[in-house]
């Protein structure tokens, strides 16, 4: 209890000091767990996939396309029990700054494939039945304020022309991590309008998403779809959903790389920052530690004092920083709008933040301690001057 | 007439040197003396004549270059630093020229912080305390800080935090250098009374020749050696 007490007391001897470094360690903590927040909402695409879904493209490159009766000679393939097709719009909504990713899919199939997207039967009879319907995230209606029944207007890049869509259904996310920042359209409406403005762009999608029955057979599939359209004009390629995910990950990954470095670069300077507080106090205090060490105390509960007090600084710091790093992330979700589809701070990014202030606390106390440990009581005490 | 008390101090043949960059400078050489249990002493000599080392060595905070230092029979100078540290937890009761409190702690607290080292329950402790306070008459100023004390009201508290074990010796280095005539005079009252009445043995040092007029002993150290003792 008196530990506790002289621990306590000590950190609150200084408070401009304890109170600018408690300061630094809840910017950095925050800084800390945003980096950590936006990596992670580079990787939700792929830690959100499932292990049943293949993704089939072609083999040169994502850009072009592949036949649609391919889809019939995936589907025989033994495991597969389910196809469905997607193919990039990359429309414009107003202006450039409005982004977020459309998809021109097989409204029959492709919904049965993504069970995390959580529509209502009659909204997704709605949808079905109506060939201009679109489908939207709950993320996407939120950011646009966009309702059942209201018009969408996209500006066509790949496609050209003006394009209009209703929305018919908002959809959910199953789980926290599920993007609901996209738009589906009728795959058919594209079709049928490409058949009348560029008959060569018909027929054609962009990826095969495959369902199959046993994720152990996800390779052994993989190859036999691949083998299947060996020499085709249309070469495939075939992979898992997780690292169809990851391949557009790594396209960005020096940014990633950069954002984990930097978010590094911010926990060593406040150690730095922290490990000349404690050097400073401990200096300030050599005195005071060689009379408790002339009265019988210990290294060992000198050094506790001063691991505890570089603790008790750290941990503050870090419980001030993570209470703000939730409220700051939902804002700073908001601003990005539908830029990052999944932007939420994850437990680990917490567990984290706190093994970060710990690993501060600690480290910044190291060599104090060891000074306070070893110097000789008769140099501590003649030090008062 | 009284048979002399045993010595409970005895000093034989103690070296002591410091380097101070290449060149070893000798502090002490050859100190042998005892010291009786119930004594009184001042040591006195001008500065880097080598009695805050003396007095340093005695109370086991520093170690010898050679010789033997036996205190109640432990040649203190063959322990190791946690034997050294759990002997004067137990032995000896330290007074500082600068009272050295705790600035973050109450009176009662510095007082009660040698005690932490002991099994003492909580409520024998508070009873220890109280007393050790009544006995320098601070009852008053028991939840005081240091800062909120006077200089000579902070030596009392530190006098009771050298007295609150029990301890068989007390060292005071310069106990009434930071203060004026008359809270020194307080200081050495009470240290007077802690050695006839408690039958404390108090080694002190001190440059002020009235101080040491308090002990019934003044040995003088100069260039590191112990002249003939004065009794009075």
């Amino acid at each position: 209890m008196h530990f506790l007490k002289l621990i306590l007391r000590n950190t609150l001897r200084h408070k401009l000091r304890t109170g600018l470094t408690v300061l630094g360690l809840v910017v950095a903590i925050l800084a800390f767990g945003l980096l950590r927040t936006v990596v992670d909402a580079w990787y939700a695409g792929a830690e959100g996939a499932s292990s049943t879904r293949l993704v089939t493209r072609n083999s040169i490159s994502l850009v072009f396309p592949l036949p649609i009766n391919y889809q019939e000679r995936i589907r025989r393939i033994s495991g597969v029990t389910g196809i469905s097709h997607a193919s990039w719009f990359g429309g414009v909504y107003i202006t450039e700054k409005n982004f977020f990713p459309q998809f021109a899919v097989d409204a029959k199939t492709y919904f049965e494939l993504y069970p995390e997207y959580l529509i209502s039967p009659g909204d997704m009879k709605a949808f079905r039945t109506d060939r201009k319907g679109c489908v939207i995230g709950r993320k996407l209606a939120t950011t646009y304020d966009f309702k059942v029944g209201d018009t969408i207007p996209l500006r066509g890049t790949i496609y050209p022309g003006a394009w209009s869509f209703t929305v018919r259904a908002i959809y959910d996310g199953a789980e926290a991590g599920t993007d609901t920042s996209q738009f589906f359209f009728h795959w058919d409406y594209l079709n049928e309008t490409m058949k009348k403005a560029a008959a060569r762009r018909t027929d054609w999608v962009g990826v095969y998403v495959i369902q199959i029955a046993d994720p152990d057979r996800a390779a052994e599939i993989s190859t036999e779809v691949d083998a299947m359209f060996k020499n085709s004009l249309a070469e495939t390629l075939t992979e898992t959903e997780k690292a169809f995910q990851l391949g557009f990950v790594s396209m960005t990954e020096a940014i990633v790389v950069a954002i984990r470095i930097v978010s590094f670069v911010v926990i060593f300077i406040i150690l730095a920052v922290m490990a000349n507080t404690m050097a400073m106090t401990a200096r300030e205090r050599i005195t005071e530690y060689a009379t408790l060490k002339a009265l019988g105390f210990g290294p060992r509960f000198l050094t506790g004092l001063i691991y505890g007090e570089s603790l008790a600084i750290s941990l503050a710091g870090a419980l001030i920083g993570i209470a703000l790093t939730f409220p700051v992330a939902d804002q700073f979700s908001k601003e990005m709008g539908t830029l990052f589809p999944v932007f939420g701070v994850s437990l680990d990014t917490v567990y984290m933040q706190v093994a970060a202030a710990i690993a501060v606390g600690v480290v910044a106390a190291v060599l104090p301690a060891i000074r306070v440990a070893r110097v000789p009581i008769v140099e501590g005490l003649r030090s008062i001057g | 007439m009284n048979p002399l008390p045993p010595a409970i101090i005895e000093i034989r043949h103690l070296t002591k040197s410091y380097r101070r960059g290449d060149q070893i400078v000798p502090v002490l050489t050859n100190i042998s003396f005892d010291i009786r249990s119930g004594e009184f002493i001042a040591l006195m000599g001008p500065s880097g004549s080598g009695k805050s080392t003396l007095l340093n060595l005695i109370a086991g905070i520093d170690k010898p270059d050679s010789g033997s230092l036996r205190v109640n029979g432990i040649d203190i100078a063959t322990l190791s630093e946690g034997e050294l540290a759990d002997w004067r937890a137990a032995n000896v009761g330290f007074i500082f020229q600068f009272y050295n409190l705790m600035p973050v702690l109450t009176a009662f607290e510095n007082v009660e912080l040698p005690l932490l080292l002991t099994r003492l329950p909580r409520n024998q402790r508070r009873e220890r305390v109280e007393m050790a306070l009544a006995m320098v008459g601070l009852t008053d100023r028991m939840e005081h800080y240091p800062s909120e004390l006077s200089g000579g009201q902070q030596q009392r508290v530190a006098i009771a935090r050298a007295f609150i074990t029990d301890p068989v010796l007390l060292v005071a280095d310069e106990p009434t250098g930071d203060l004026d005539r008359v809270s020194a005079d307080d200081i050495l009252a009470m240290l007077a009374r802690l050695n006839s009445e408690m039958g404390k043995t108090i080694i002190m040092v001190t440059h002020d020749p009235h101080a040491a007029r308090s002990a019934h002993l003044i040995r003088h150290l100069d260039k590191g050696e112990l002249d003939v003792p004065l009794e009075h």
